[in-house]
């Protein structure tokens, strides 16, 4: 199977260059009467399926390589988002309804006299950059340090990480943490001083959106393909029986969730500028637990499949939401249920199982092997 | 009808009235009738120092009209005609009567009466003149009242009326009430003799609340007197120490109260995570069924049986709520027993299509469910205001809690289920059906979880998300109390609840939330099986 996931991943990298070549083409170079044309919201739209299948990736690599069911991960996301749109915001400038040079404009709402130290070298792109890698890493290696290191495992990590997102929902919501309240950052204007608003800056998200899940995808297998790759996954599947062949497993997953929390930050950053808005609602636990239905429905373990789920459930929400409102939660509902009880591969394990037509031998649960030893 | 004709019906209507005073005044005492009919002619002269000598006055002499007359004196409705020298005041319901004789003046009159006016001083002598005239009142609760609002005015017009009420009062209530207006007057007065203030300030002191506080407040800033300044200072110090010592108590009650409510929401997912070792994320929305339950039985039960809606509520919400647990263990859960982490995403979408389906049956606004009338209100006791709902549902949770601790001590089911709680499989070996027992404890925990629904719709809006409010707090108190031990549940609960509550007033409600998410992120690194984690020799998985 990783064989052949491997050609996959040829054509998936294929795929996406060619979609970050034709789309900007498609959507610039086409006259709009032609039946080719992609309108811009249409461009804007796939963009921002791309951040989430960049976010679904990071999660797989943690819960598919690791075992690490993160249900925090849109936390990453959100704090990549926040700085990305920290930048914007300060490159409003005296465009604000206030036209305050310095201070953006709820702050001038809220009477505040001085830029919080918080918000220092955000008009520098490539501080916002530095803090969109920097501020979800270093959290989630705190928060991996303290986790790993004293053998939080399965459900009760899961749970500490939804609580670690819901006090930074919490947090966010506050008008004087000093993040726009519950409005959050939006009015951008432009970027690196491109107005966001033209087709053509549209375009270009778009493809950097590309790039950045192919080099996201690229790193993500070079990782599982190298020895420490394969202890991680050792890990995954026998915990304690790592421990006690001498590797220092907290090391192990520490590393992963960095690395993961990274691309989720990433996918953040080119998620704002595309949507133009970012506010606490994005740290909501409930949009970490939506991430981890679109890998297990993609397939996780696969990094193709956590993409592909990912863009498969946004496509179906939009047309769902847009064509049956009321129907959307039951199909989300049934799609988290279904997709657990009888494809715990997911489409992409469902597809390589079928193609390859051999029995596999039946697999036994890690947690299975693991309670040979327990009480 | 033209002015003209107006005019002249109404000269024939005075004249007509005329004759009816002449016959109402001679049943009253002369005297008696002299002294108002003299009180009430003040006001005719609509001057302001004649106005406020007929205030004293009818304070003063207390007629039975001077209630009313008063009160029309205050809110502009005292009309005068200066031509034919009546009085006479508007009822709220705009009836026009004669202050003396209280015979109604007919509309076609009206024409001829102008206001009274006042200014502000006026105003608050007349607060003070209605505040004497209702302390002499036969209803003690009236009294009560008045004696109240003396000592919130502390005006010391109506110190003369205070004293003579003082001397003949027979109820002990109303006495205490008096004494304390009579020292916030005195307390305030600087006409009052050095040894009257002191003693005041004590009475004042012993009171000691918030009143008192800011009435001694004020003099410690005002008065010129030393002796009685230290004095103030030294009791303002006292009522502070007291206030805050209730205040500290009040946020006990608070924290005490949110704790039943978290031991009642979490105790049933303790249950079923203990013994199935996985969280059912669709716990809140057993909570949600559970408060529906409540509501649906309040608009089906006949109106005279509403008093005893909760006694049917809670045995419904326990049944609703525990089979759509068994339903959802039985169709889903049972399938996924060896991947705990997908059991958290597919009751997640249990948990979807849950709030969906009560949105779709009861619409997504919030709903009524009333307190039955034991439930509702609330009572002083010392310092400490209680909401009788909130008392009830604490002892409510301790029912329930107790009622848990019972099942699992007491029963055959009870035992079976802490053997599996503790080791699976040889609970298995030992011929127990561990099948049966998932399917009931979930069955149990889920029911549990439908009476706290009950409990929260005496204190929350019944609206589809009302789980989703309660469920990271549930695995908060569950993740910090440990599994297989109610006890640990039931402390992590109140730590949970005083903390949240006691943060509260320091750092604020969501400060103070989130303080508590860290502490228990940080706590659980260092005991991750919770606070009452079982001991075992093995190896964690």
């Amino acid at each position: 199977m990783s064989a052949r996931l491997d050609q996959l991943g040829i054509v998936f990298i294929a795929i996406l260059i060619i979609a970050a070549i034709l789309v900007p083409v498609l959507s610039l170079g086409v006259s709009a009467n032609s039946p080719f044309y992609l309108p811009p919201y249409l461009v804007q739209l796939l963009g921002k399926y791309l951040c989430y299948a960049i976010l679904a990736l990071a999660l797989d690599l943690v819960w598919g390589y690791c075992g690490i069911l993160s249900l925090g991960h849109g936390a990453f996301f959100a704090l990549g988002g926040y700085a990305m749109g920290m930048y914007l915001m300060r490159q409003i400038g005296t465009r604000g309804v206030y036209a305050n040079p310095i201070l953006p404009d709820f702050m001038v709402f809220l009477n505040w006299k001085e830029l919080p130290v918080a918000w220092w070298g955000f008009n520098w792109f490539p501080y916002a950059m530095a803090m969109v890698v920097l501020v979800p890493g270093l959290l989630a290696l705190a928060f991996g340090w303290f986790a790993f290191r004293s053998r939080v495992t399965g459900v009760y990590l899961s749970i500490i990480t939804q609580a670690m997102t819901f006090a930074l929902f919490k947090e966010f919501f506050r008008n004087d943490f000093g993040f726009g309240g519950n409005n959050g950052l939006t009015d951008f204007k432009d970027l690196l001083g491109f107005s966001l608003q033209t087709p053509s800056m549209k375009a270009a998200l778009f493809s950097a959106s590309c790039i950045a899940l192919i080099i996201a995808y690229a790193v993500s297998r070079a990782i599982i393909g190298s020895k420490y790759g394969k202890a991680l996954m050792a890990v995954r599947d026998a915990e304690s029986r790592m421990r006690f062949l001498g590797y220092r497993v907290a090391n192990y997953k520490l590393f992963a969730f960095v690395v993961s929390a990274i691309i989720a930050g990433i996918a953040g950053a080119l998620y704002v500028p595309q949507v133009g808005i970012i506010n606490p609602s994005e740290f909501a636990p409930g949009n970490s637990i939506e991430a981890a239905i679109w890998v297990a429905v993609g397939g996780r373990g696969t990094l193709i499949g956590a993409a592909i789920g990912a863009i498969a459930v946004n496509f179906a929400k939009t047309f769902f939401t847009g064509a049956f409102p009321e129907y959307w939660l039951y199909g989300l509902g049934l799609l988290f249920v279904l997709t657990t009880l009888f494809l715990p591969k997911g489409l992409l394990g469902l597809a390589l199982k079928t193609r390859e037509r051999q029995p596999s031998r039946p697999v036994v649960p890690a947690e299975v092997i693991e309670e040979g030893v327990e009480p | 009808m033209t002015p003209l004709r107006a005019r002249r019906l109404a000269a024939h209507l005075r004249a007509l009235r005329a004759i009816g005073i002449l016959a109402v005044m001679a049943f009253a005492t002369a005297a008696r009738a002299d002294a108002v009919d003299d009180t009430l002619a003040k006001f005719l002269d609509d001057k302001f120092p004649q106005t406020a000598a007929a205030i004293g006055e009818l304070s003063a002499e207390a007629p039975p009209q001077a209630a009313a007359v008063l009160e029309a004196l205050a809110d502009n409705r005292l009309m005068i005609d200066q031509a034919d020298r009546i009085v006479a005041y508007k009822t709220a319901a705009g009836a026009l009567l004669n202050a003396k004789t209280g015979e109604t003046i007919p509309d076609s009159n009206a024409g001829a009466f102008k206001k009274v006016r006042v200014n502000n001083a006026l105003r608050s002598s007349i607060q003070g003149a209605m505040g004497s005239l209702t302390l002499a009142n036969p209803d003690p609760e009236k009294r009560l009242a008045a004696a109240g609002d003396v000592f919130r005015t502390h005006d010391d017009k109506a110190l003369p009326a205070l004293q003579t009420q003082l001397a003949k009062e027979s109820d002990p209530r109303v006495a205490a009430a008096l004494k304390l207006a009579q020292a916030s007057i005195f307390a305030t007065s600087d006409t009052t003799s050095t040894q009257d203030r002191l003693a005041a300030i004590a009475t004042l002191k012993e009171r000691g609340d918030q009143d008192a506080q800011s009435l001694i407040d004020g003099i410690s800033q005002k008065a010129t007197d030393p002796a009685v300044k230290s004095a103030a200072a030294s009791a303002l110090s006292a009522i502070h120490a007291r206030l805050a010592l209730w205040g500290v108590a009040q946020n006990l009650w608070y924290g005490i109260s949110a704790s039943s409510v978290l031991l009642l929401a979490a105790i049933g997912l303790a249950i079923t995570f203990g013994v199935m070792g996985v969280i059912n994320m669709a716990h809140g929305e057993m909570v949600m069924l559970g408060a529906y339950s409540t509501y649906a039985v309040q608009a089906l039960l006949p109106s005279s049986l509403q008093n005893w809606s909760l006694a049917f509520a809670i045995p419904l919400a326990f049944v609703v709520a525990g089979v759509v647990g068994i339903a959802i263990e039985r169709l889903v859960i049972r399938f996924l027993y060896t991947r705990p982490l997908e059991t958290l995403l597919a009751t997640w979408g249990v948990s979807l299509i849950l709030q969906q389906l009560v949105r779709s049956m009861f619409g997504a606004a919030n709903r009524q469910v009333s307190n039955p009338p034991f439930m509702s209100g609330a009572f002083e006791l010392g310092g400490l205001s209680i909401t009788t709902n909130r008392l009830w549902i604490i002892v409510l949770s301790v029912l329930v809690f107790i009622g848990l601790q019972l099942v699992l001590r007491a029963t055959p089911f009870g035992l079976q289920m802490r053997a599996v709680t503790q080791n699976r499989r040889m609970a298995a070996s030992m011929g127990i059906s561990t099948s049966r027992v998932d399917m009931l404890a979930f069955g149990l925990g889920s029911g549990v979880a439908g009476i706290a629904g009950v409990a929260l719709s005496q204190i929350d809006n019944v609206s589809p998300n009302l789980g989703q409010g309660y469920i990271i707090d549930s695995f908060m108190v569950v993740v910090f109390g440990g599994v297989g031990n109610l006890w640990g549940t039931a402390f992590g609960a109140l730590l949970i609840g005083l903390a949240n509550k006691l943060l509260e007033p320091l750092i604020g409600a969501v400060q103070g939330q989130i303080v508590l998410l860290v502490f228990i992120i940080l706590f659980i690194q260092r005991r991750p099986r919770g606070l009452f984690a079982q001991r075992g020799r093995a190896v964690e998985a």
